[in-house]
């Protein structure tokens, strides 16, 4: 009797011990989720159509009221044509606001682009985003602009060497021309 | 040699020296176009096409040259973000007109953005046939 008392009491501890385990890897899954910046584009098509003229800028960078903006407009996408056949469109269209920085919140910097967006606002630049503006605030025009090697803010890869697996930490900058980022 | 072992001789080297052969896109699609061309498609009056400027509505030039440099041989970079564009003449990148959908679809926006309307048949054949002819 003794025994049996014995095991089931190592029985519930040794359930107990792995559902515990269970719940804090659920929330070191959450925590990996919320400090990973934006979730890295797979998407063959998003890579393809809207890669072939620029980067193809991770979903997380803008709220799903953008991209719908944005896919509406494609004939005159800041000025260049890039429209799509309707059912490509319609294709890119979902996987956008499936992923955008509102829908799926659990990244870092989507959570800070959406904390700092009025909700009146509709903005189609992710460059003209408060938090992004923020963010590069100190940087000088001669190391972006006048540097042919950079031109724009929008050239997210020729600085933040991780842009395409949805990095951008400061220490993965490096400036051509210039190098890393000092204080 | 037999007439016929020529024939054969013959088509093997066509097939050697003409990139456009390996696929039959590009041919299928001027056929289509052919029907609504004045003229046959030739490759000078495509070449003169891409180096000619259009202008813009605020009066700068814009042309097929702009993005994909006056040597469609050799990459090109977009005129706006600067990302670099592969060659477009089959000859050096055999990926290019592999497809027509993104025949249709480059040919479609480019057209609006450098002549301001879309190309006519006679145009999109020209091009392609002086694309091909390189």
């Amino acid at each position: 009797m003794k025994r049996w008392i014995i095991m089931g009491m190592g029985l519930v501890v040794v359930l107990t011990l792995g559902w515990k385990m269970q719940v804090s890897m659920a929330d070191e899954d959450d925590y990996w989720e919320r400090t990973r910046d934006v979730a890295a584009v797979e998407n063959p098509v998003y890579k393809q159509e809207c890669g072939s003229c620029h980067m193809a800028y991770p979903p997380g960078l803008l709220p799903a009221r953008s991209w719908e903006k944005m896919m509406a407009g494609l004939e005159d996408h800041f000025g260049e044509n890039a429209e799509l056949d309707a059912t490509t469109a319609t294709e890119l269209t979902r996987f956008l606001l499936d992923n955008s920085a509102d829908v799926v919140p659990n990244y870092r910097r989507s959570r800070k682009i959406t904390r700092e967006l009025p909700n009146e606002s509709t903005p189609l630049r992710i460059t003209e985003l408060a938090y992004f503006r923020h963010e590069h605030r100190e940087i000088p025009d001669r190391l972006i602009t006048a540097n042919p090697d950079v031109g724009s803010l929008s050239n997210c890869n020729a600085c933040h060497q991780k842009a395409e697996f949805g990095s951008f930490s400061e220490r993965e900058i490096r400036i051509p021309g210039h190098g890393k980022l000092d204080d | 040699m037999k007439p016929n072992n020529q024939i054969i001789v013959t088509s093997i080297l066509l097939a050697l020296i003409t990139p456009a052969l390996a696929n039959d896109v590009v041919p299928k699609l001027l056929q289509g176009y052919r029907s609504q061309a004045a003229q046959p498609f030739s490759a000078e009056a495509g070449h003169q096409l891409w180096i000619k400027p259009f202008a813009d509505a605020s009066g700068d030039k814009r042309s097929c040259t702009s993005c994909h440099t006056s040597d469609p041989k050799q990459a090109g970079k977009h005129a706006r973000t600067g990302k670099r564009i592969e060659p477009l003449a089959p000859s050096v990148n055999p990926e290019r007109f592999t497809q027509e959908r993104e025949i249709q679809k480059w040919l479609t926006r480019n057209c609006k953005w450098t002549l301001g309307r879309e190309c006519t048949a006679q145009e999109k054949g020209d091009v392609l046939t002086y694309l091909n002819s390189l």
